[in-house]
């Protein structure tokens, strides 16, 4: 019943027409048949799924579905836990990440990452933003000082650091810290940005910002999200996946997967009845 | 009564007992040490008796500073053949630092309350300070140049004329101790490199012409240096010859007169005569000599300023040598290494090694550092002075080295905990940015474990300035001729052997010849490696926490 309510706001957020066909679109990201476990526990179960470029594509489901195992795979951050095993491809612009010659620190430059808790280093807010660029052994004052203003402009928190940008990173609010963790990641100008549960430790106010901060992004760049929230995965996003229990359950476009979902698992999952 | 156990105020009771008794017992530690250690310097009043001996019926005179009383049991006393009445059952005795140990053999004197008959507090009574046999007390009588007395004691102007006396004195006794030191000191170093050159070069095997014509370089160096020496030596006697000339009559409490030359003379008190101003005066003066002036009399008089120094030499070249391999290793430990059971069985060895009694750690040290390593350096670098050792025997740098081993474990534990509280996000963070492991091991890990870092650091100088049995076996000596650092190249003596506070207390203590005029220097020593301690660790302290400002994380 709450979903009724919420439909209107759906309709003004989605530009594009209901009934889109995903695979027509330019593909940035494609999943072939990936497999994961951790050990013995099976997390995802062969998965097949295309992420359009430039597009919002929201993973919502169930706690424990595998939808941030999915969302880490496509930047490789499951290598670092040692009992997990992956089978399957995913193709970045067609090719296939998993490959053993993939350097994946490249990979990471390639494909930015944004947390579930904020997670700014014990530096300043000029350094954090700085931090991915001298890791590339960028060093040189002005270029650094022209891409953190404009990082954090493209995040937009320039105007509320813009000040106090060698103070440390703690001081700020955990909204501040969240886009200040985004703008650390577009400042390598990454193609692709991974968001898990981006505003789940946030407030409303914050999670708004973050919520209009993702729609502008996505004029950049090809954004997957993963949420808790139904809403905001009707609101910010064009295409949803439905995950359960390793599988994918259903993918649509947003609008018509949240009001005539195929499967009657997406139904019960997105009315509440369980979950 | 079951209501409360229910309420569970017990434990509380419980509980905040264990903390009270704690406090109770760390405070009364302190306050024993430093009243105790305290005391000792200040200029208390002489006091002179009239001494009566019941069985022989004669009286004699006593004349010091009374330092303590006790009560035994009249039992005791008679038993100890001391005349105590059959009516008594309890007796008071005093301790009497009567000084004069030249004179009456021992300078410390119990007599009983009851046959003392008279106690006064007799103006005039000097306590004079000596560099031998300690103190001297007694009345004066005359002041004496060259054998003939030039003012007496009842001459207005002879305080004034002792004062002159005095501080000619001292002032020449300083000056043949700068000759001695900086001057002689400096002749045979350079002697003893043109032997260890000359050694060298018998090793080296050259032609016997070159030989002989290096030899004879040598030998005129040598000679240069022995004229410059007899030189130094005329001076030296000289000074000598002048300090000796004058000297001070005085009379003690028995009536005898004894002549006391000023050259022995280090100060010259008149307690009995002091306002309260001046006995703090004289009290701070005091406590500052002991800090800043080196020992004297077997350690039982004079400062323990060798033993402050080299406490705190060994303590710094300790943390300089711990702190990286400690970091080191627990990071390889809690970032590289894969986490199995090997890991695990490193990681417990190492918790386990800071339980090894730390004289174990000392036979280690001296067979291994000190025979083994020293050995072969000395036989590599430093053949020539073979076979007295230079390296081969305990020494400063052993000694830290040993001591580094020692609080290895504290550092590692540490850092491994420091390293482990950072949370995992802050390193996805950086590796989701195209960082290497490295690299964010180095950028963002380590700078936030520093606090984890200098905790260990802390918890090691806690522990190393305070070990002693270690020590005794590989550098630390009752008395080392030099300071580990002073002005002659290279500046920092890592070969030579020091002295520490807590050996110092040891060997003060119980390996002194003249138990009761070392006792209260036991205690201010104390006192001073306490203080020692806990200023090394408020230093350490305030940076830790200078970094936990720095590198403040949510988790904390």
């Amino acid at each position: 019943m709450e979903q009724q309510t919420e439909k209107p706001t759906i309709k003004t957020h989605l530009a594009a027409p209901s009934e889109v066909n995903i695979d027509a679109l330019p593909r940035k990201l494609e999943v072939k048949d990936l497999r994961l476990s951790y050990g013995k526990d099976e997390a995802l179960r062969g998965i097949n799924l295309v992420i359009p470029e430039k597009k919002v594509t929201a993973f919502i489901g169930p706690s424990g579905c595998g939808k941030s195992t999915l969302l880490r795979c496509f930047n490789r951050m499951n290598d670092l836990v040692e009992s997990c095993t992956i089978t399957g491809e995913i193709l970045l612009d067609g090719e296939n990440i998993y490959q053993p010659n993939v350097d994946v620190a490249e990979l990471r430059r390639q494909v930015g990452m944004v947390f579930q808790k904020p997670n700014p280093f014990p530096k300043s807010i000029y350094e954090n933003v700085a931090y991915g660029l001298r890791l590339q052994g960028v060093n040189d004052r002005r270029t650094l000082d022209e891409v953190v203003e404009q990082s954090l402009r493209g995040a937009a928190l320039w105007d509320e650091v813009k000040d106090r940008l060698h103070d440390n990173a703690f001081g700020l609010s955990g909204g501040q810290q969240q886009r200040l963790v985004i703008a650390r990641a577009i400042a390598i100008e990454p193609e692709v940005l991974l968001l898990d549960e981006p505003a789940s430790a946030l407030d409303p106010i914050s999670t708004l910002k973050i919520e209009e901060l993702i729609n502008e992004l996505k004029e950049q760049y090809t954004i997957v999200i993963v949420t808790h929230n139904m809403q905001q995965a009707a609101r910010v996003s064009d295409q949803t996946a439905f995950l359960y229990m390793g599988e994918l359950i259903e993918y649509a476009d947003t609008n018509t997967l949240f009001t005539t979902p195929a499967k009657k698992q997406t139904e019960d999952y997105i009315t509440g009845r369980y979950g | 009564m079951k209501q409360w156990f229910r309420s569970g105020t017990p434990w509380i009771w419980l509980t905040g007992g264990a903390v009270t008794i704690s406090i109770v017992m760390v405070v009364g530690l302190l306050s024993l040490i430093a009243v105790r250690g305290l005391s000792h310097f200040w200029p208390g009043s002489v006091a002179e008796v009239t001494i009566f001996d019941p069985r022989t019926g004669e009286t004699s005179s006593v004349m010091g500073e009374i330092v303590r009383s006790e009560t035994i049991t009249a039992q005791m006393a008679r038993e100890g053949g001391n005349p105590v009445g059959e009516d008594q059952d309890l007796v008071t005795r005093y301790l009497f630092k009567q000084g004069n140990r030249d004179q009456f053999g021992t300078d410390f004197v119990w007599h009983f309350d009851s046959t003392m008959q008279d106690v006064r507090y007799p103006q005039g009574v000097m306590v004079i300070e000596r560099r031998e046999w300690g103190n001297f007390y007694g009345f004066p009588v005359a002041l004496m140049t060259d054998g003939l007395v030039t003012v007496t004691a009842d001459d207005p102007a002879f305080a004034a004329q002792l004062e002159v006396a005095l501080a000619r004195a001292i002032e020449r006794a300083n000056a043949q101790r700068v000759i001695e030191r900086r001057d002689v000191g400096r002749i045979n170093t350079a002697i003893e490199r043109i032997r260890l050159t000359e050694r060298g070069l018998e090793l080296q095997q050259l032609p016997d012409e070159e030989l002989a014509s290096q030899r004879a370089e040598l030998r005129a160096q040598r000679e240069a240096l022995d004229a410059e020496y007899d030189v130094l030596r005329m001076q030296m006697d000289e000074l000598q010859r002048e300090r000796r000339r004058d000297s001070l009559v005085m009379a003690m409490t028995d009536g005898r007169e004894v002549q006391l030359n000023l050259s022995t003379v280090i100060a010259i008190t008149q307690p009995n005569d002091m306002s309260l101003l001046s006995k703090f005066g004289h009290y701070f003066a005091k406590i500052w000599e002991f800090l800043t002036t080196e020992p004297r009399e077997a350690n039982t008089e004079g400062g323990i300023f060798p033993a402050i120094f080299g406490t705190i030499t060994m303590v710094f070249i300790m943390s300089i040598m711990v702190t990286p391999f400690g970091i080191l290793a627990a990071i390889y430990l809690r970032e590289y290494a894969k986490q199995g059971p090997l890991t695990r069985m490193i990681r417990i060895s190492v918790y386990n090694l800071a339980g090894v009694p730390s004289i174990v750690f000392g036979v280690f040290g001296l067979g291994f550092f000190v025979y083994y390593l020293g050995g072969n350096i000395d036989r590599i670098f430093y053949e020539a002075a073979l076979p007295s050792p230079t390296f081969g025997t305990p020494g400063l740098f052993w000694a830290s080295l040993t001591l580094a081993l020692l609080t290895l474990p504290v550092v590692i534990v540490s850092t491994e905990e420091g390293l482990a509280r950072i949370p995992s996000t802050v390193r996805q963070g950086s590796l989701a940015l195209g960082a290497t492991k490295s690299e964010t091991l180095w950028r963002v890990v380590v700078p936030l474990a520093t606090p984890g870092m200098m905790t260990g650091l802390i918890l090691a100088i806690a522990r190393a300035a305070g070990e002693v049995a270690p020590l005794m076996l590989v550098g630390v000596v009752k008395l080392a001729p030099n300071l580990p650092i002073d002005g002659e190249f290279p500046f920092v003596h890592l070969e030579r052997k020091i002295m520490h506070l807590g050996f110092h207390i040891f060997d003060v203590g119980f390996q002194s010849p003249n138990v009761e005029a070392s006792r209260p220097l036991v205690y201010a020593t104390a006192l001073v490696l306490v203080i020692l301690i806990v200023i090394l660790n408020l230093t350490a302290i305030s940076i830790r926490n200078r970094l936990r400002e720095k590198y403040r994380s949510d988790s904390d």
